[in-house]
């Protein structure tokens, strides 16, 4: 795991963001991976990512409870695999 | 969320497609025998260059993010390059399909100098002779002669597709090494009854063993080998290949064809599956949201003569398109159930296989040219 909450992330310039009902589909036009954000609070989490200063600030703002933290940090954690996200 | 929710959401279809397949032309320089689209002449019908922008615009509001191009052979247009730059400029990126025959040094330069572009060349066999038998005298070379275009022009990874057929399924490490060769990336997919496919599938498709050895190869290459989830009848078999498990047809999957028609996939050119037309009023936006056709494949399917088979959970029944090609229910098994129950109902059948709606085959030549000896 390489995200923590200490982490600054942003999304990618080169990801779009379909809304959809469970959530939003994900596009990267450089490596063309199409990527299911599965819930809207992870949707928000990733728009969100780039007006705060740490991932934690960033759960926090979303209202994000400290339960669901851990889920969220791995579910960022593959989003910067796949290129979705950004650390830094 | 858990996946299971994903998938039935997916099945009650999206406001937009997230795979859309649209074919540009039914002319093509080649005759393969297991053509999807039964391409071979032009359609005088065929979209404008106006039309065909005008459901760009239209796919750009719909946040679709990228378009499969296919054909017949796509680059035989010659708005070929203005369709596909307008695409890009309205950030959908697009993904080709061609046999090759007009990627020269200087169209090679010209695709390696645009963005979001991805292209696929279609190879059914490592050597000529295993090649040239389904696509055609010359098509391997032609093939290959592509693919050193595009290397020499720098394009970076292009796509080597192949369609699995039992002549080349012993192939498949081949098939990746040449891949590997060019720096390229491998995308095999399953060979469905549609098109001219209808009458050749019985002779090509794979054999029993031959699905458990493709199934046990896509397992051991994981996300390295594309295929378009074609495959997921084999997950049957165990483990489940990488991929969305589900039939898309109609839900996040359809196909423009070259007149505007729009159908549930690109393997179902048949009245029965033809949804609208993109030229309707509406457009194609009301044709994916509206259309009958596709409400009804969004409702809950029956699992039919599968029902009582513990292995539905796993290939859902498998192919609709190969189902109906062959003349099976679309409520049963598909032709290629791993566990023969699809064999079974095929040799028992008496039913008339349905045919494939449009043909645009090239008339076989009556007078032969004189062979020299």
């Amino acid at each position: 795991m390489t995200i923590t909450l200490e982490s600054s992330c942003s999304l990618s310039p080169q990801v779009a963001l379909r809304p959809e009902p469970f959530g939003a589909l994900a596009y990267h036009y450089g490596n063309r991976r199409l990527v299911f954000l599965k819930h809207p609070d992870v949707v928000a989490v990733v728009k969100n990512l780039a007006n705060h200063p740490t991932v934690g600030a960033t759960l926090d703002a979303c209202g994000i409870a400290a339960e669901r933290r851990a889920s969220f940090l791995a579910a960022l954690d593959n989003l910067t695999k796949s290129e979705i996200i950004h650390v830094g | 969320m858990s996946a299971d929710s994903l998938v039935s959401q997916l099945k009650r279809g999206l406001d937009a497609p997230i795979c859309l397949t649209w074919e540009l032309t039914y002319a093509c320089n080649l005759q393969c025998i297991h053509c999807l689209s039964s391409s071979g002449q032009r359609d005088p019908r065929e979209l404008t260059t106006a039309q065909a922008k005008a459901v760009i615009d239209e796919l750009r509001d719909l946040q679709v993010f990228y378009i499969n191009i296919g054909g017949g052979e796509p680059m035989i247009r010659r708005d070929f390059f203005d369709i596909i730059t307008h695409s890009v400029d309205n950030s959908i990126g697009v993904k080709f399909s061609t046999n090759g025959a007009y990627i020269d040094g200087e169209n090679a330069r010209r695709l390696a100098a645009m963005d979001y572009l991805d292209i696929q060349i279609s190879l059914d066999g490592t050597d000529a002779a295993t090649n040239d038998a389904v696509r055609g005298a010359g098509s391997f070379d032609t093939a290959i002669a592509a693919m050193e275009n595009l290397a020499r022009a720098n394009f970076g990874p292009f796509k080597i597709s192949v369609v699995v057929t039992r002549h080349n399924v012993a192939q498949l490490n081949d098939f990746k090494a040449l891949a590997d060769s060019y720096g390229a990336q491998l995308r095999i997919t399953r060979l469905r009854p549609a098109g001219r496919g209808a009458d050749t599938w019985h002779a090509l498709h794979p054999t029993a063993d031959q699905q458990i050895d493709i199934y046990r190869w896509l397992l051991g290459h994981g996300e390295n080998v594309l295929t378009g989830d074609s495959f997921f009848h084999l997950n049957a078999l165990g483990e489940p290949l990488p991929g969305l498990n589900l039939c898309g047809a109609g839900r996040v999957v359809c196909l423009i064809d070259p007149l505007g028609d729009v159908y549930a996939c690109p393997f179902v050119l048949h009245d029965e599956f033809r949804a609208g037309s993109v030229l309707d009023p509406g457009g194609f936006t009301k044709v994916w949201r509206e259309s009958a056709l596709f409400t009804s494949l969004r409702e809950p399917e029956s699992a039919g003569a599968c029902a009582s088979c513990g292995s539905y959970d796993a290939c859902q029944g498998g192919c609709m398109a190969a189902k109906f090609f062959t003349g099976l229910p679309l409520d049963g098994p598909d032709p290629e159930c791993v566990s023969g129950h699809g064999e079974d109902l095929l040799s028992a059948s008496t039913a008339t296989a349905p045919r494939p709606t449009k043909d645009h085959s090239r008339p076989v030549s009556l007078t032969r040219k004189p062979v020299r000896t």
